[in-house]
């Protein structure tokens, strides 16, 4: 049997890097994702488990970029941050976008804008989907529901960014970094020795050997058409990317005649909604994006052609609402309902919404 | 079954603790939990609470309004709370420091004076454990085995001497526990 433990979402989030085998890890604590550096700092995985680096970084600025160097020598390599240090590594991600180096960065998202608040927010959704450094780049962006996800989500995002050689981002809140669950973890694995690195990335700064030549690190090209030329090669990337990594779940949605859409913590709240509705006889569903970017759009297509309306579901003004609506493309109605500067709504004010947005409305 | 409790009062008597040891014990007999503490200025010298929630059933929101039993151990929780329970549910409170009772007559009441058992029986950090063992009492959903092997996991090694009389402290809650007001 695995080993079940009851744990903060932040806390699943530094264990499961443990045992993923990351290298390691550099970050600057800030409320509410400090469990994260507090945990890895008691266990002392440096000393006591897989040899993986844990540094305390004098910023977040500094954080990303020692990610941005670890990641250039090939290791697998992270960060963690909330909202506003968030915002202080959107020149790294940049450049690692533009280096094109895997690494895996959390946000715990807290209320903004500005220093805002510590308690939980998803105000960050066009940040982390559209670009919140310059240029044309794409982050991979994993939005669990869960502290399993939160878990699982460190292994699947590490390998999604090795896989396409780009960032990968868990953009998590305050409720899902801050509460405890049941998870279940995986099994230690080992950490790649230095041979298996060079071999796994022939293009990182392993040393230069006599059979290849230099291998050069960098986003900057001054030739307009190679800068041209390599943003079609990331715009092509990022293709690859939608069509192969678009993740969602549907709960409820086979007969639902309105749907629900929402991520992360918006999304349990919603299931509970749901709950509520279908005691009433509204038959409400749920389509939970899992990747944020990729986004969902073809399902969401697919249920406008039968659905009668959809509510966004966020702990923002109105962010993901675009995408959803370049997904139904007016096909039918698209509300949203919001709470902001870190007040979360209950289950029965969803509920509320859908009933006033869209029921009250026919 | 699904119970969906909000226990509350004061950042220091050991709400946030109370909440883990059941959260774990639910785990220990195979139930989904839940444990969503409110964090940040509330909880640095004032009202500290947590969210619980174990069920047979996948959790869906950890965050909710209504709640089948809610664990009030001050008055501004009380203040907060009183209307959150659902009707029929359950209100337990220690009455120490309580100046206005709760008035709904639609929910069944109960009172543990768990401060003043824990001060007579010279255990005051089992104070959090006496209120464990009223609820218990009210609501029987786990096993005191389950209770015991909760406490070894969310415990540190170093203080499992102190399980015996944490326990002992959850047998005393059962017996002390009164039904104020049925609904």
């Amino acid at each position: 049997m695995k080993e079940l433990k009851l744990m903060k979402g932040n806390e699943a989030i530094a264990e499961a890097a443990i045992r993923c085998g990351m290298d390691g890890y550099f970050g600057y604590p800030i409320t509410p994702q400090s469990e994260v550096l507090e945990y890895l700092m008691a266990e002392e995985p440096y000393k006591r488990r897989t040899g993986m680096a844990v540094l305390q970084a004098e910023s977040e600025v500094a954080s990303i970029n020692m990610v941005y160097g670890g990641a250039a020598s090939g290791k697998m390599v992270m960060t963690s941050s909330s909202s506003p240090g968030f915002s202080l590594m959107q020149e790294g991600m940049s450049y690692i976008a533009g280096a094109e180096l895997p690494c895996l960065v959390v946000n715990v998202q807290r209320g903004g804008p500005g220093l805002g608040t510590i308690q939980p927010s998803q105000a960050d959704y066009f940040q982390a989907t559209k670009g919140g450094g310059n240029g044309d780049y794409k982050v991979i962006v994993l939005a669990p529901a869960s502290v399993q996800e939160m878990a699982d989500f460190v292994q699947l995002g590490i390998d999604l960014a090795f896989k396409y050689r780009n960032p990968a981002l868990i953009l998590s809140d305050g409720v899902i970094g801050q509460m405890m669950e049941k998870v279940e973890l995986a099994e230690q694995k080992e950490r790649l020795t230095d041979e298996q690195v060079a071999e796994r990335c022939p293009w990182a700064l392993t040393g230069k050997k006599p059979h290849r030549g230099h291998n050069i690190i960098t986003s900057l090209d001054l030739d307009s058409s190679r800068q041209e030329k390599f943003n079609e090669k990331l715009q092509a990337k990022y293709r690859e990317i939608e069509k192969n990594e678009v993740r969602f779940e549907e709960i409820s949605c086979e007969d639902a005649d309105y749907i629900a859409i929402a991520f992360g913590s918006s999304a349990r709240l919603c299931q509970k909604a749901i709950d509520l509705c279908r005691a009433e006889g509204i038959k409400l569903g749920l389509l939970r994006p899992i990747t944020l970017y990729p986004f969902p759009y073809a399902p969401i297509e697919k249920l406008a052609q039968r659905v009668k309306g959809f509510l966004v579901v966020e702990l923002n003004a109105g962010q993901m609402i675009e995408d959803v609506n370049l997904a139904v493309k007016g096909k039918v109605q698209v509300e949203h309902f919001g709470r902001m500067g870190g007040i979360i709504p209950t289950p029965d004010e969803i509920v509320a919404a859908l009933k006033t947005k869209i029921l009250g409305g026919k | 079954m699904t119970e969906e409790i909000i226990i509350a009062g004061f950042g220091g008597q050991g709400v946030l603790s109370m909440g883990k040891i059941l959260a774990y014990s639910g785990i220990m007999q195979q139930q989904e939990v839940s444990w969503m503490p409110s964090y940040g200025p509330e909880m640095r010298g004032g009202t500290a609470n947590v969210t619980v929630i174990l069920s047979d059933e996948r959790i869906s929101s950890p965050i909710l309004n209504q709640f089948d039993t809610a664990i009030i151990l001050n008055q501004q929780s009380l203040d907060k709370f009183e209307a959150s329970v659902k009707p029929g549910g359950v209100l337990l409170y220690d009455p120490n420091g309580i100046t206005h009772a709760p008035t709904r007559k639609d929910i069944n009441i109960y009172t543990i004076h768990a401060a003043e058992e824990a001060a007579k029986s010279g255990m005051m950090k089992t104070f959090n454990m006496i209120v464990l063992g009223a609820f218990l009492k009210i609501k029987p959903i786990v096993e005191e085995e389950n209770i015991e092997k909760g406490l070894k996991k969310s415990l540190p090694e170093r203080h499992h001497k102190m399980i015996p009389d944490n326990l002992k402290a959850v047998n005393l809650g059962k017996e002390k526990v009164i039904l104020a007001q049925k609904a």
